[in-house]
C-alpha cells in the first residue's frame, strides 16, 4: 500500500499518523506539503488531524482551497482511498467530497478524552476489519464536533448504510449519554458514496500501539493495508 | 471599492455561542435580551471600479470560501 498524508500549516496529527501507518505497511509513508501541485502515485492519502491555518475563518475552510485539494479531488475521485481525520473531516466536507459540516461542540468545550465508538457497517476498507456493532475505544480532541446536514441528506446516508461510525455508551447504546458534542444521530464517520472516503473525528492514530494505552485503532490501518495490497 | 459582508448562520441553525453571550448579558445585569446571534463582519478593499462587477465577484467569493452555505448566509454592501 502506497500511502501519504497531506500537511498543511497548523496540521498536527500528520506524524502521528505517519507511525500508524508506517507499522502497519512497514513501509515509509510520504509526507506531502499543501503546496505541491503533483502526487505520486497512491493508494491510500490521509488528510490529518490539527489546526490548519489556525482554524482562521472556518476550520479547515482554507486548507480546503490549498494547491495540493486539487489534485486529491481528482484522486478521490478516480477512486483513490481518502481518510479524513478530524480536521481531515472538516477539509473534506469542506471541499464537499462529503456532505454537511462539523459545528462547534453542543457543550461549547473542548473535548479531549477516549470515547467508544459503535461500528456501523464493516462494508469499507476503513472498518472491514472490525465486527459490525463492534464497540471500540478512540480518542476524540476537537472543539467543532458537531455534525450535522439536512435531514434527505441523514436520510441517504442511512439508507446507503454510509454512517462508519455512531459514539455510544459503554455497551454500544445510541443516545444522549453517549454523544460527547452533539452530533446528529450520534454521528462520528461518514462514507461517500463510493465507499473510497471516509471522514471521522476521532482519532485512530492515537490508539493504535499498546504503549498508548489501546490498539482499537490498528485494525483500520491493518485493514487498510489488507484491501489495498497491490 | 469596498465590500461589506455579513455572515451570519441560516434560521434553525442552532447558535450556542449566541446563547452564551446572552446568558452572560444577563449576568452583568441586561434585561430584556430575548435572543443573540452572532456573526462575522468581512471587510474587503477591491481594485475593481465598477460596481456590478464587484458584486458578482464578491458573490462568487462568498459561495467558494466566505461562507459556507450549508448553515450560512450572507449579505454584501459594496461601497463605491
Amino acid at each position: 500500500m502506497k500511502a501519504a498524508v497531506i500537511v498543511f500549516p497548523g496540521s498536527n496529527c500528520d506524524r502521528d499518523v505517519q507511525v500508524s501507518i508506517e507499522q502497519s505497511t512497514g513501509k515509509p509513508c510520504a509526507m506531502i506539503w499543501h503546496k505541491e501541485t503533483e502526487l505520486p502515485d497512491l493508494d491510500l492519502i490521509v488528510i490529518p488531524g490539527g489546526f490548519s491555518y489556525g482554524d482562521y475563518l472556518r476550520s479547515g475552510a482554507i486548507a480546503a482551497h490549498s494547491p495540493i485539494m486539487r489534485e486529491v479531488k481528482a484522486r478521490a475521485d478516480s477512486g483513490v482511498a481518502v481518510l479524513g481525520i478530524c480536521n481531515g473531516f472538516h477539509v473534506l466536507t469542506e471541499t464537499q467530497l462529503l456532505p454537511g459540516i462539523l459545528m462547534r461542540n453542543a457543550g461549547l468545550k473542548f473535548i479531549c478524552r477516549d470515547v467508544d465508538l459503535r461500528v456501523e457497517t464493516t462494508n469499507s476498507m476503513f472498518t472491514q476489519s472490525y465486527a459490525k456493532d463492534q464497540v471500540i475505544c478512540i480518542p476524540i480532541a476537537h472543539n467543532d464536533g458537531n455534525y450535522m446536514t439536512d435531514a434527505d441528506t441523514l436520510k441517504m446516508l442511512e439508507d446507503e448504510d454510509r454512517i462508519a461510525f455512531r459514539y455510544c455508551d459503554a455497551a454500544g447504546g445510541i443516545g444522549e449519554a453517549g454523544n460527547p458534542n452533539g452530533s446528529m444521530a450520534n454521528i462520528a464517520g461518514i462514507l461517500n458514496r463510493r465507499r473510497n472516503i471516509l471522514g471521522m473525528m476521532p482519532h485512530p492514530e492515537r490508539l493504535a500501539d499498546q504503549l498508548l494505552g489501546g490498539i482499537d485503532g490498528r485494525p483500520m490501518f491493518d485493514g487498510l493495508v489488507e484491501a489495498l495490497a497491490a | 471599492m469596498k465590500a461589506k459582508i455579513h455572515v451570519t448562520f441560516k434560521e434553525g441553525v442552532l447558535d450556542p455561542q449566541g446563547k452564551a453571550v446572552r446568558n452572560a448579558l444577563g449576568s452583568l445585569g441586561f434585561e430584556g435580551v430575548d435572543s443573540v446571534r452572532q456573526g462575522k463582519f468581512i471587510e474587503l478593499d477591491l481594485q475593481e471600479t465598477n460596481a456590478e462587477k464587484a458584486r458578482g465577484s464578491v458573490e462568487e467569493m462568498c459561495e467558494q470560501l466566505l461562507a459556507n452555505t450549508v448553515i450560512e448566509n450572507y449579505a454584501i454592501e459594496i461601497i463605491e
